[in-house]
């Protein structure tokens, strides 16, 4: 668990890597309520033009966001977040599906214990999330 | 019929009141991967100052899903939801949303952008609980593809 005092700028987070299956995206339409097709469709993902299933943007953004809320060691800890959706996480139907790389570095010491952090997302090569950052409330 | 622009600075009604359930919050930290207990377990989440289970950082999207569909599928608007693709999202948040909160969203247009062939739509929308107490602002962009 990070600590406020320790986090200077220029800190990097530990790099993460979580795996998105087909699987992922049913569980994740279920407790979103987006059930939009080209998450679990793959005829009509390919029909769009993508070149698979992808996953759900906010999903990809709530792994980036667990990532700061698991080093902070609290899921409330992150107060501001954004992001650019910049590239879709193509899904094959496989038990790998496809794995998303998390990495993250403290940009600005603020006041109230908070710190500013920006994380980047990767999946086979490409970002996936740009221009996210997070403000996040440390111990 | 394109995004129609008139609706710049519109400000829809608000939506009907959403209870956040403990039950919800839980499945949907499952589903993100997130195994705190703060998400699961009220008197875990009491014992660190919580008044009760917590919700992950991008909860505030499902409150808002079903105010954030009507905007988008409002006839007049003009939105071609086959052509659109999520661009942006943020969240502002004054607290962690928690089990036992009954919000209500509202959304107001912000901008309306050509670029090049596509369009973008950027959302601004406050989160309260019905007793009026500010919880969060979240920002949307959608971009729509051109034809």
């Amino acid at each position: 668990m990070a600590s406020y005092d320790q986090a200077e700028p220029g800190t990097e987070l530990p790099p993460q890597q979580y795996q998105v299956t087909r699987r992922d995206l049913v569980r994740y339409a279920g407790a979103s309520g987006d059930f939009n097709v080209i998450h679990w469709n793959e005829r009509i993902a390919r029909s769009v033009g993508l070149p698979d299933v992808i996953a759900h943007g906010m999903l990809t953004m709530a792994l980036a966001g667990r990532y700061l809320t698991e080093w902070a060691g609290d899921p409330g800890a992150v107060t501001e977040y954004g992001v650019r959706f910049s590239a879709p996480v193509v899904v094959p139907d496989d038990d790998q599906g496809a794995t998303v790389e998390v990495t993250g570095t403290v940009t600005e010491r603020l006041d109230g214990q908070r710190v500013a952090v920006d994380v980047t997302a990767r999946s086979a090569g490409t970002k996936v999330l740009t221009r996210a950052r997070a403000v996040v409330r440390l111990a | 019929m394109a995004i129609n622009p008139d609706y710049v600075g519109r400000t829809f009604d608000p939506s009907e009141p959403y209870e956040v359930s403990r039950v919800k919050i839980a499945e949907f930290a499952t589903a993100v991967g997130d195994s705190s207990p703060l998400c699961r377990d009220r008197a875990a989440a009491q014992a660190v100052g919580y008044p009760d289970v917590i919700a992950p950082p991008t909860f505030a999207i499902v409150v808002n899903a079903a105010n954030g569909a009507r905007v988008t599928h409002d006839p007049g608007l003009g939105v071609n939801y086959a052509m659109i693709v999520h661009g942006e999202q943020g969240f502002s948040y004054a607290r962690p949303i928690h089990a036992g909160d009954v919000l209500v969203s509202q959304t107001t247009i912000e901008s309306i952008r050509p670029v090049g062939s596509m369009t973008t739509l950027t959302t601004v929308t406050e989160i309260r609980t019905v007793d009026g107490e500010y919880v969060c602002t979240a920002r949307s962009t959608l971009v729509e593809r051109g034809a």
